[in-house]
């Protein structure tokens, strides 16, 4: 089975001239919080690459980094095979983006903000063609203060879609939004993705950096703790499912009645750790497992409080390298 | 540069001011609210009456009976300008304490009479020559020297005439200063400067475009106050309007470039109020928008004609009220086409776009 591939070992596999982005060592501080430690990052042309991770990752300034809204204390960073202390002008043009939370006037209209992006480049697509493409044909005369949060966010997207960018940068696209709006948006970006399109997109929504991307870097601290397909990362697991179980704490001794080495010994178990209520195994079988556990309970006199299984998902890879939720941050 | 960017920039700098009731009801009742205050306090008004008290002569005494007839007779005739109230011997003190009177006039016994004042007061002064005047006229005095009074009240000398020119001076540093500082650091607040930023927009055109979205409305403020001036003060215009309007567009664009530099840095608006207030209240003070800038020491001189409200102020008032043309205004125009070329200079160096 294949596992996921350090970065670093990616590094010099892809000819330097299909990748739309590539990022070496980059470093950057805020005083004594460390943003970003050493990150690297190869993204290829037409592909749709996602920076998974919790808030305070340091996705957004490595993000911003490369959009040429800030700049890494070290590091390298080319983009469409430029860099922005040498080729600024020539960059800007190519790229689409989409910051997160973005801010837009608010007593402008749908066509007089698009009308308005338009006009900083010399080639793109007409307003009318990106208000159809994010489906706000309807409020085009609105004024973007009283858009709906999906609706500000679509109109976000085309802003950023209206230079007809070679490459898009999605800051957190879906983040506050409604279900309903983000699978507005998700369609929008597959349809993007279908296009051709090189997206780099941020999230820390896995089963968002799962439907949309084909190639994953976990971020976590500042560097990238592992990278590949959605399919790749899991199966480095070793384990298609998680079962997850919990007692009741044992009064007396303030520790589980099950020791995790036990638990670890049992048939099927191929990993597991420690949560605040209980634990999470990896496992091969649902039902061995299941049947293993039930037996130990009964040997042991315990009742599990909690018994669940799912299948193996981003956020387990997360948890099994960092020992945390993506959620928790 | 791209002068589609430029125009989109000021269309939307345009749209957004307008669609703010308050900001446009703000841009040009407050002027007119300023002009109909001033045309209220500078009507023109008869000469202001000396109010004076007396108290009732001593009793069975012609003489001091007398002087009460003569006091009251000048009060009956209005070109004496008096207002005489009778008031009790003793509460003398407590009229002139209050205010009611500025002089209290107190027949003697024999014909003598005591006037008690504060000499600190003018109007008290000026009562106190006007009633000495009508008792000893109206006792027999003859004045020797034959006079004839002209009354001047010229237009152009009067003080409204100086002040106007100096409130459109003020009017065009505040609202430049005011919209820009205003609208950029809100921009920056909001974090649309750095979505604006992050695309090939060009920084001097997004700069410019509130420049000459000032302009816009710059022309209906100056003429706003200008026609109230004119038409209601009568304060005169011997200079060329377009003149007015030249200095007004190189003030206003002046005062544009020192609004961005204002606000290049700060991130709130409360920042960016105290950052004005800071910039504009010396040039209230030194700039001679309220009286001459000549008043201020010989030392300190080179710096406040240096300030470019000053020049602005000079200029407006010689084209006004000296009738300047080009030649005159000149020096003006150059101190404040350096103060133009400075900060636009230095806002685009140190301009923080997010």
């Amino acid at each position: 089975m294949h596992c996921c591939v350090p970065s670093r070992h990616l590094l010099f596999t892809v000819p330097a001239s299909s990748l739309a982005l590539e990022v070496t060592g980059l470093r950057k501080s805020y005083g004594d919080v460390v943003a970003v430690d050493g990150l690297d990052l190869q993204v290829r042309t037409g592909q749709c690459f996602g920076l998974l991770g919790p808030n305070g990752a340091g996705k957004t300034t490595t993000i911003e980094i490369c959009e040429g809204l800030n700049t890494p204390d070290s590091g390298t960073v080319r983009v469409l095979g430029l860099t922005w202390e040498h080729d600024a002008a020539a960059l800007r043009p190519q790229l689409g983006i989409q910051l997160q939370e973005t801010q837009l006037a608010e007593k402008l209209t749908v066509t007089e903000t698009l009308r308005l992006f338009r006009s900083f480049y010399d080639h793109g697509r007409s307003v009318d063609d990106v208000i159809a493409l994010v489906q706000l044909g309807e409020k085009r005369d609105a004024r973007v203060g009283g858009l709906s949060g999906g609706q500000k966010q679509r109109l976000a997207l085309a802003c950023a879609l209206v230079g007809d960018p070679a490459l898009l940068f999605l800051d957190e696209p879906t983040t506050g939004l409604d279900p309903q709006s983000r699978r507005q948006l998700w369609s929008l970006v597959e349809g993007l993705k279908a296009a051709g399109r090189t997206i780099v997109l941020t999230t820390h929504y896995m089963d968002e950096a799962e439907r949309l991307c084909d190639n994953i870097a976990i971020v976590d601290h500042g560097r990238v703790i592992a990278l590949g397909t959605a399919r790749q990362l899991i199966a480095s697991l070793g384990a298609e499912h998680v079962v997850r179980v919990a007692t009741a704490l044992d009064d007396v001794r303030g520790a589980h009645p099950i020791e995790m080495s036990v638990l670890l010994a049992l048939p099927g178990v191929q990993g597991g750790l420690e949560t605040g209520s209980g634990y999470e195994l990896r496992v091969a079988s649902v039902p061995r497992a299941v049947s293993s556990l039930l037996e130990l309970a009964e040997a042991n006199q315990v009742q599990w409080a909690e018994l669940s299984t799912h299948s193996a998902s981003l956020e387990d890879v997360f948890v099994s390298m960092t020992g945390r939720q993506l959620r928790d941050g | 540069m791209r002068a589609a960017s430029l125009r989109e920039l000021t269309l939307a700098r345009l749209r957004e001011f307008t669609r703010e009731p308050e900001a446009v009801f703000w841009t040009f009742v407050f002027p007119l609210l300023l002009a109909g205050g001033l045309a209220i306090a500078f009507r023109d008004k008869p000469p202001e009456q000396a109010s004076i008290a007396t108290v009732a002569p001593p009793a069975n005494d012609a003489a001091a009976a007398a002087i009460g007839a003569a006091l009251m007779d000048a009060a009956r005739d209005s070109a004496s300008a008096l207002v005489v109230h009778e008031i009790p011997a003793d509460s003398a003190t407590e009229v002139l304490r209050t205010g009611t009177a500025s002089l209290v006039v107190v027949p003697l016994a024999g014909g003598g009479v005591e006037y008690r004042f504060d000499e600190a007061r003018p109007d008290a002064r000026v009562a106190r020559q006007v009633v000495d005047n009508v008792l000893q006229r109206a006792r027999g005095r003859a004045d020797v020297v034959p006079v004839t009074d002209v009354i001047i009240s010229e237009r152009g000398s009067r003080y409204i005439d100086f002040f106007v020119p100096g409130l459109l001076a003020m009017n065009i540093m505040g609202s430049s200063i005011w919209s820009l500082a205003f609208a950029i650091v809100t921009q920056r607040n909001k974090k649309v400067l750095k979505r604006l930023a992050a695309t090939p927009m060009s920084r001097l055109e997004y700069l410019l475009s509130f420049v000459l979205s000032r302009l816009v409305f710059l022309g209906a403020e100056v003429a706003v106050l200008l026609g109230f001036g004119a038409w209601v003060l009568d304060v005169p215009i011997r200079g060329s309007l377009l003149m007015v309007g030249l200095v007004a567009f190189v003030g206003a664009a002046t005062f544009g470039a020192i609004g961005l530099l204002v606000s290049s840095r700060a991130r709130t608006v409360e920042g960016v109020s105290g950052l004005t207030n800071f910039v504009m209240l010396p040039m209230w003070i030194f700039s001679g928008v309220f009286f001459s800038a000549n008043n201020f020491p010989a030392v300190i001189q080179p710096v406040v004609q240096a300030l470019p409200l000053t020049a602005l102020v000079n200029a407006l008032r010689g084209i006004m009220l000296q009738g300047f043309g080009v030649q005159g205004v000149l020096p003006f125009l150059g101190i404040l086409g350096a103060w133009l070329v400075v900060s636009l200079f230095i806002a685009l160096r140190v301009f923080r776009w997010q």
